[in-house]
């Protein structure tokens, strides 16, 4: 796993040479093993190496055999081994191990169409000097990020926006549309399962990947022969995700997803595996009980790393330089944690169950969609809402509400069932309602933006005909999954620590297999990851198979308001302060924090507010106050 | 404006709003349908009124028929106090 980025000037004029080693200075964290330059007339390619495949002649950029095409590439293509098979056949001749080196002559063999042959996680750009055109490339699901910035004169990319923040005449200013979307600078992402081309100061984007959660295998065969196929299916894609010249370990929550890729690493491999946890001083979010059932079941070495509210609130700053965008919530911060531990016990490489949730059917939105749909056939009724109670036995707040409010907090009977967002609306008003927070100048910006419409026109297109539960399989997949979980949860927080995830789950023939089964088999009645847990039978614990779901939460609120509070929370939230950044209310601000301070502010609303703002008032500190102070390896 | 009234409309301003009305509330403004309480905005209010009022709230009293607006939370604790006299 690496860093990369990149400059073409559009005009032709040479690229200063101290401009890409300065954007590669800005992402030694994600490749500290080694930096490779390459310079071209108008063009400048970095490189910062992580090595994990070919340790000896991996090194990038790197080129074909007759030095017509360059790379720089950040990921992995499992399947190297496989289509280097292939492409010998074909006549291509290697002078290296790695896959890097198959990513260049795929291309070469299969032109732009080569990133449908891979199987991996990745973001790569390909210098054609005899074409003088750059080709960039995102994998399927957005696990790797690739930013970029066109104007007239320059495209820049980069894996990170602080590389591209350290070009000069780059605004570091915050767009206000931008942060009604949770985004931040003006620099843009290639979608996942997107390439693009640079040519002659042209930029054309196009798609060649998107998972269709449409039925199509409408229940031919028993429930058996699609576990089985599952089963097989995860464990290909486990086997290929280990292939790596350094050591493999595993993260495990106490979860179903993550023990059954656990459970399928000591399935292919006769080596000795190490787990890695985090633990929770506060027993709401704590699940080693389970973490150390599974480690003593499958047999793990297994390291754990203990999280208090001062460990979230310590290292906020740190996580917040690497999400490079507002949060609204603080869980990516123990995940910051555990790659720190990974890299303390050197280790480089991850396996973990992320994706399953989205693919699989196993979140509680898909679930609360369900029921309210249910009721919302009977908005009279006495016993539908006790459902909702069931569902989130970990919100006290919501067992001891009447049906009347039930109903209106989800919409029940008041929105139309028909509404492509219909699952996900009434979590996107409660997530809206901290934007109440922005100031004056703020609002005015955003007014007309309907981020509503926007989502409109990207749904595929037959959408509307979906079941209404790949309809929310579509939202979660396409949009939150690389949004938030993939990128703040997941690449920024590894690389953070110069660690690299793989996720099994997100292999693309799981992903394709998974989008195709009947919702039926994803999610019976409310049984949810059923299917998971039908083919993870005999390889967990009991225990775990049989828990109910605890999504991963950290403590919000708790973590800066504590007995020994951080000293950026009030110097950050003050009135003058917040005044002076002009992005939030200065006297709505106070009041938040002051309700915090009393021990009064209990529910998400407020706790979703107070991280959302916190965290963008520490990206204008680091990114516009005081970018230029940090030190690039941080 | 009675005493009732200015006492919750503070209340659900400062704890709610933090102070900030983009349009004034008015007194029949539905506080579901502006998104101004959410499940634990309930659970605050009931708070509030049982510490201010010194009166318990019923599980079955907790409907928005009672609290869903300033005008329904005055005859509400009106009510309670009445009873409670």
């Amino acid at each position: 796993m690496c860093g990369i980025a990149g400059i073409l000037n559009l005009t032709g004029e040479p690229v200063d040479p101290c401009l890409p080693r300065r954007m590669i200075e800005r992402l030694r964290h994600r490749g500290p093993d080694g930096v490779g330059y390459y310079a071209d007339a108008g063009v400048g390619l970095g490189h910062a190496r992580l090595s994990i495949l070919d340790l000896a002649g991996g090194h990038q950029p790197m080129s074909n055999e007759d030095q017509s095409l360059w790379i720089t590439f950040n990921g992995e293509i499992f399947n190297y081994v496989e289509l280097r098979e292939e492409l010998v056949r074909r006549g291509h001749q290697f002078a290296t191990r790695s896959d890097t080196e198959v990513i260049l002559h795929a291309y070469e063999e299969y032109g732009e169409a080569c990133v449908r042959h891979f199987n991996g996680q990745w973001a790569f750009a390909i210098w054609d000097t005899r074409a003088r055109t750059l080709f960039l490339s995102r994998d399927r699901l957005g696990v790797r990020p690739l930013f970029y910035r066109a104007s007239r004169e320059q495209f820049a990319f980069a894996s990170e926006i602080k590389s591209i923040l350290a070009l000069p005449g780059v605004p570091r200013e915050i767009d206000p549309i931008a942060l009604d979307q949770i985004f931040t600078f003006w620099v843009s992402l290639l979608p996942p399962g997107h390439s693009m081309t640079v040519d002659g100061g042209v930029v054309t984007v196009k798609r060649y990947w998107e998972p269709r959660f449409a039925t199509t295998t409408n229940g031919a065969h028993s429930e058996d022969y699609y576990a089985d196929a599952l089963r097989d299916l995860l464990r290909d894609a486990t086997r290929l995700r280990l292939r790596s010249d350094v050591p493999v370990g595993a993260y495990l929550s106490g979860g179903l997803d993550s023990t059954v890729i656990t459970a399928l690493i000591r399935q292919c491999s006769d080596v000795e595996l190490r787990t890695f946890s985090i633990t929770f001083d506060d027993p709401e979010f704590d699940e080693s009980a389970f973490q150390r059932e599974a480690t003593r079941f499958l047999q793990t070495d297994h390291q754990e790393v203990r999280c208090s509210y001062a460990d979230i609130g310590r290292v906020f700053p740190d996580m917040i330089w690497h999400t490079e965008k507002p949060v609204l919530r603080t869980a990516p911060a123990p995940l910051f944690l555990l790659s720190k531990l990974v890299r303390d016990h050197q280790y480089k490489v991850v396996l973990t169950g992320e994706g399953s949730d989205e693919i699989l059917g196993g979140y509680d939105i898909f679930k609360e969609a369900k029921i309210r749909r249910f009721w919302s056939a009977q908005p009279d009724s006495r016993l539908r809402p006790t459902l909702l109670k069931r569902l989130y036995p970990y919100l006290p707040n919501l067992q001891n509400q009447s049906s009347a409010y039930l109903q209106a907090f989800f919409h029940v009977g008041s929105q139309d069932t028909a509404d492509p967002f219909f699952s996900h609306v009434p979590r996107w008003e409660l997530t809206a309602r901290s934007k109440t927070f922005f100031s004056d100048a703020v609002r005015a910006e955003t007014e007309g933006y309907d981020g509503y419409a926007e989502l409109r026109t990207m749904l595929p297109a037959d959408y509307h005909r979906w079941d209404p539960f790949c309809q929310a399989q579509h939202l979660e997949t396409g949009h939150l999954l690389p949004g938030y979980i993939l990128s703040s949860q997941g690449d920024r927080m590894a690389m953070a620590h110069s660690v690299e995830g793989r996720f099994p789950f997100l292999d693309y023939r799981v992903v394709e297999f998974a989008a195709g089964l009947a919702p039926s088999l994803k999610m019976k009645v409310l049984d949810e990851k059923h299917l998971l847990k039908r083919c993870a039978k005999d390889l967990i614990p009991p225990s775990v198979r049989a828990r109910s779901k605890q999504p991963y939460r950290a403590p919000d609120g708790k973590s800066f308001f504590h007995s020994a509070r951080p000293g950026y929370v009030d110097e950050l939230l003050a009135p003058e302060r917040v005044r002076k950044d002009g992005l939030f209310h200065p006297q709505a601000v106070a009041k938040l924090a002051q309700k915090f301070r009393e021990g009064k502010a209990i529910g998400i609303k407020d706790n979703m507010a107070l991280t959302g703002i916190l965290s963008t008032q520490l990206l204008v500190d680091q990114y516009i106050t005081h970018f230029g102070e940090r030190d690039s390896h941080d | 404006m009675t005493n009732y009234e200015l006492e919750l409309r503070q209340f659900i301003v400062e704890n709610f709003l933090f102070g900030k009305e983009d349009a004034p509330l008015a007194n029949g403004d539905s506080l579901l349908e502006l998104g101004i309480i959410d499940s634990t905005g309930v659970l605050e209010l009931v708070s509030f009124l049982e510490q201010k009022y010194g009166f318990t709230i019923q599980d079955e009293e907790l409907v928005p028929e009672n609290l869903d607006s300033i005008d329904r939370l005055v005859q509400f604790v009106r009510r309670k106090a009445e009873i409670a006299a």
